[in-house]
């Protein structure tokens, strides 16, 4: 079983296939759309500008993801890659993200500090295969100006300057708003439950 | 709630740490992948290795050292000192570093920041400012060159040039307090904290569990370095994070 760390230019790809390496998980790094449709599990990670991910739709990757996933392929979208997921982004309004979850992400409210940097504590609202085993009380590494709404799918939620979705998950469908593989024991469990999971 | 970090840094010369730290069960008491790996398990938030290498030569063990430091770690790891052009922060960030620090080369050519925040992201940007209070005034000035050399910038503009420029977050030291146990300046770090919108991660006169507890409520410090606290073992991590939380300062404990 191999995973496919979509690279699109985006960052934090090397530090996502460390933690998967560590896991003892196969896994390589990849542009190519074939080898993204024939991958058994999809990570798109990404730091950075939302938008950074035209580079997706430009090279013909996003279809790849599209298919992949409406063919039941596990995905984990990390970070900049959770908020692909949704609609749009006011970071760059006019490019469309993946969708297959509704909402826009927006930044922070001017009262608190952004980026928002630094470990904040997870409250998991619902069952999540991707949470299963996390204690109750967690912290993980978040390092973002723009957040995700809370939606029906959303299985963990975040406080800073208010509540805004740190973990959705629907069917074969993941996305984590903070850096699992930099959130030690925690992020690593979290890992392992997504190498481990056949959807 | 947003946790305050308390951050471990270790200087390293030529590939080696150079301060020891009081780990038991290490191979190696100076070896930087060895023992940021100790500082993780012990309840680091985050690591930064500032190479602190005089010469060179010695520098250009760096690039290994961060590659075998980053390899099995999984917190955030920030590495500086010495870094000048984008190819190096480039180099660096390759070798497995999440964020970069600059100073000096941030203050000769301001556009250094920008540069590397476009094409890493701001969150991988941190300026360091070493700042001393101006004699006989409420104002501090930013140094270079590892605090030799005075740049006639006032520290809080300079910071808020830093962040208008893309850093990410400022790493404040106070030179006057740096070494010295006695304390970190909560005046200069809440003037920077209060007159920035990025997080400010306070270095410099920790001593004691008590004076992160003040940085953090009186200077406004989101994040605070930890070097020689750990390093003498006199307080260890997680006996430092036990009393923050005993003080009602809100940390990542139990990890």
């Amino acid at each position: 079983m191999t995973i496919a760390i979509v690279d699109y230019g985006a960052g934090n790809l090397t530090s996502v296939k460390k933690a998967l390496d560590f896991l003892g998980q196969p896994s390589m790094i990849t542009a190519d759309p074939d080898q993204v449709v024939r991958s058994d599990k999809l990570i798109v990670p990404g730091v950075g500008h939302f938008a950074a991910t035209q580079a997706l739709c430009s090279s013909g990757l996003k279809y790849s993801v599209e298919t992949a996933i409406g063919g039941g392929t596990p995905f984990l979208g990390i970070c900049l890659g959770m908020q692909w997921m949704f609609t749009s982004s006011s970071e760059a309004p006019g490019v469309a993200g993946l969708g297959v979850f509704p909402g826009e992400c927006v930044h922070f409210p001017a009262e608190v500090k952004s980026p928002h940097v630094g470990w904040n504590a997870l409250q998991i609202r619902g069952d999540s295969r991707l949470l299963c085993g996390l204690p109750a009380e967690c912290f993980v590494y978040f390092t973002h100006s723009y957040r995700v709404p809370v939606v029906a799918p959303t299985v963990a939620t975040c406080e800073y300057g208010g509540t805004f979705s740190a973990v959705v998950e629907k069917d074969n469908l993941f996305g984590v708003q903070f850096h699992p593989e930099k959130s030690g024991a925690v992020g690593i469990k979290l890992l392992e439950n997504f190498c481990r999971l056949s959807c | 709630m947003l946790t305050k970090r308390i951050i471990a840094c270790l200087d390293v010369d030529g590939g080696r740490v150079v301060k020891g730290i009081q780990f038991v069960n290490l191979r190696d008491a100076g070896d930087p992948a060895e023992l940021a790996a100790a500082h993780s398990k012990a309840g680091a938030d985050e690591i930064v290795l500032l190479d602190i290498s005089a010469t060179a030569e010695k520098r250009k063990t760096l690039l290994e050292t961060v590659r075998r430091t980053a390899r099995e770690l999984f917190i955030p790891f920030t590495v500086g000192g010495g870094i000048r052009t984008l190819d190096e922060a480039a180099s660096v960030f390759e070798a497995g570093a999440d964020k970069i620090s600059i100073n000096s080369a941030a203050l000769t050519d301001p556009g250094l920041i920008t540069c590397i925040a476009d094409r890493f992201g701001s969150q991988a940007v941190i300026v360091a400012i070493d700042a001393r209070r101006r004699n006989g005034t409420g104002h501090y000035e930013a140094f270079a060159r590892g605090g030799r050399t005075p740049t006639g910038r006032d520290a809080v503009v300079w910071a808020r040039e830093a962040e208008s420029r893309g850093a990410g977050e400022i790493l404040l030291t106070s030179m006057d307090r740096d070494g010295t146990g006695s304390g970190f300046e909560c005046t200069l770090t809440r003037a920077i904290s209060d007159g920035v919108r990025i997080p400010v991660i306070a270095s410099g006169g920790a001593g004691s569990a008590q004076h992160f507890v003040e940085v953090f409520r009186e200077g406004h410090a989101d994040a605070a370095l930890a070097a020689s606290i750990l390093h003498y073992g006199t307080t260890p991590l997680a006996e430092l994070k036990r009393d923050l939380a005993a003080a009602g300062i809100s940390v990542r404990w139990p990890c």
